[in-house]
This record gives structure tokens, sequence and C-alpha cells, in this order.
């Protein structure tokens, strides 16, 4: 499954909601506000990198670039992606299931 | 691939219809098949002919028409959401009483039956929203 | 009206009724869709639970009261909603607060069966991580 998250962690609870359901080698996909989450920075990374372990997690690179947020400084291992790469991980996994 | 898109929210309040557009350029790009783009709730308002926004900054509902047209896609405004947030078609205005209507080309008005159908039919259905 | 194999199609409800349409509007394609006869299920979560409360009473703030609509669902064979234990309890609220659902199994002489399960959040991923579409709000 990919799951496609797009409000802050700071705003809204849908990532952490996402990452309690989401279940072992799925995806998930940070757009528009949601690459928030993506930095290393930020108190809710701790509960993203230990997601990490078990989930691949993905920031789109335009959004990130929208919010002068530089690909340097996410999240080890969390992989910035274009809008080609979104639809082929769209693609790669069986369904997608977006967190509003 | 088949796409089905799902837009439910608004042009301009939210990205959503920004991010699903950029999306489905994508997937056709890729060279997927794009089987319906449909509009739900607030996203009915992605249909309006009616817009007028400014000039050096993109034009979320023309952009979506070229785009159906370019590519033959099928741009739907679910009838219940439209009829409550005053986007109509013709018919609709006439069999309503209404004085005018408002939909942009490219779009077509139906029933919530088409997002279904678009769910089975789809290989992949995508939700942008709030 | 659906050609080839079945789908699973999982309805996920994130939101409180009232303050946003989406509690109302996903209810009416969850009706609409009962008549493609695809597998469907509803999982309520998060502020979602609230969708189900008991004892709505929407005069005070002038909207329609459509609480009494889920009812129908069992009518509309839609007999599979979860609701996710660990919203409830981080809301304070038990099954008791809801209301309850029902259906009637044909395969049991017709018998009135619950059609509402509290699963815990591991049992709901594995239930989200077998559905073909999930629709959300």
């Amino acid at each position: 499954m990919l799951h496609i998250v797009n409000k802050s962690p700071f705003e809204r609870n849908a990532l952490q909601t996402c990452l309690r359901l989401a279940g072992d080698g799925h995806a998930v996909l940070l757009i528009e506000d949601a690459v928030i989450a993506a930095l290393d920075s930020t108190e809710p990374a701790a509960t993203l990198k230990d997601a990490m372990q078990r989930l691949s997690v993905y920031a789109l690179g335009p959004d990130l670039a929208a919010r002068g947020l530089s690909e340097d400084r996410l999240i080890d291992g969390l992989e910035a992606v274009d809008y080609d790469r979104f639809v082929a991980l769209a693609c790669e996994h069986d369904a997608t299931q977006s967190w509003l | 691939m088949k796409f089905g898109i799902v837009v439910n929210e608004g042009p301009y309040q939210h990205q959503s219809s920004d991010s699903a557009y950029q999306f489905a350029k994508a997937a056709l790009a890729a060279g997927h098949e794009v089987f319906r783009v449909f509009f739900y709730h607030d996203g009915v308002n992605n249909g309006t002919r009616l817009t007028v926004p400014p000039q050096d900054d993109r034009n979320v509902v023309e952009r979506w028409s070229e785009l159906a047209q370019e590519h033959e896609l099928d741009l739907v405004l679910c009838v219940a959401a439209a009829q409550r947030r005053g986007l109509l078609d013709a018919d609709e205005a006439k069999r309503n009483g209404k004085d005018a209507d408002n939909i942009a080309p490219g779009f077509r008005i139906s029933g919530l039956g088409q997002l279904i159908e678009a769910a089975i039919q789809s290989d992949r259905l995508v939700t942008f929203g709030d | 009206m659906s050609e080839g194999a079945v789908k699973k199609l999982m309805y996920v409800n994130r939101k409180a009724p009232y303050g946003t349409v989406y509690a109302l509007e996903s209810l009416e394609v969850v009706l609409i869709g009962a008549a493609f006869d695809q597998q469907v299920s509803l999982a309520f979560v998060d502020d979602g639970v609230f969708q189900l409360t008991r004892d709505q009473s929407t005069d005070g703030i002038g909207m329609k009261n459509f609480s009494s609509t889920y009812k129908a669902l069992g009518d509309y064979d839609v007999r599979d909603i979860y609701i996710e234990r660990e919203s409830l309890e981080a809301r304070g609220l038990s099954l008791d607060d809801l209301q309850p659902l029902t259906y009637e199994d044909e395969d049991d002489d017709w018998a009135e069966k619950d059609s509402i399960r509290v699963v815990d959040s591991r049992e709901l991923a594995a239930l989200m991580a077998q559905q073909d579409v999930v629709l959300s709000f």
C-alpha cells in the first residue's frame, strides 16, 4: 500500500494515524504541507524515523522546494521524489490510501 | 495502468486540485490512462466557468479543461455536491428553475455512481483532499 | 452493475460530524455505492468515531441531523463496520456511547446481528492492507 499524507504533523494527526495503521513494508509519501514532517530537525521527526525501520518514506521534492526546504535537511534515508516517481510508486504498490 | 483520480477540494483554497493536476499530467506523460477525474465535496468548484483568477497565476479551472481536451479526459462533478454548491449545467439549471448555468468546458455533471465505477474500473484510485 | 472480480472497498472516516461536510457526503457515497455489489466495509478512526454517537440533536445549530441514516446501512448490505479501539479510548468513549448498527443475516433466518466491531490498531491495519480500494474523505 502507498500511503499519501498531505497535512503537516503540526496541523493534523493524519501522519500519526497513518503510521499507526500502515502495515510493515508499506510506503508513505509526504506531499503538500506534509513534507514538513520530512525535516530532520522537527519534534515529530523521531516518530517518523522510528517508523522508517519498517516503512519506506518519501517526500515530494517540488513541495519541499516550494516551501524553501532544501533536500539536504531531510531525515536520513528519506528520499525526495518528483511527480513522475509519485506515479511510479502508485503503480508499484497494489493500492493507495490518502490520509487527509 | 488505469488511474482514477478524486479531487475533494476547490481551486486555490487547498493545494489538492493542483497536486491532482500535476499527478494526472505525470501519469499521462508516462503513458498511463486516466479513466476519470471525479470532483467531490468542494472539489466541484473546480468546474466553474466564472473563474477570473489573476493573470500572473495559474488558471486552475482552465488548466483542467485544457488537459481534458488534449487527452480526452472524463472530468466529472458530483451532481449532489454540485447542486449544494451552486454548480449547474444547462439542464440542471432549467430543471431547478435557476437563471444561469456555470459549468466550464470539459466538465460534466453526474452521479456518485461514477465515483464507484472509477473505483471499480481503475487499477489505482488516488485521492487528493483536505 | 459491475463486471469481473469483486473489489474490497473500504471507506475510512476520520472526521467528526457537522464541523465539516465529510461525514455526511461520505455516507452518501456509501449508500450509492451499495448498489455496485462490491465487498464494502467502513472504518471509523480518530474523530470519525463521533459520527456514530447516540442522541445527536442539531436543532440548536440549524443543520440537518443525519445520524439516523447510519441505521440504513444494514438494509444496504453494509455490515462490516470497524471502529478503532484506540480512537475510542483516546476520546473517552465506549461502544455504549455509540448507536447500535445491525443487519439481518439472510443465512441465519434473518437474525439481527451487530454490524459494528471494535478492533485494535493492529487488526484494523491488517484489514486496511487487504483492501483493493480505500476511499478517504
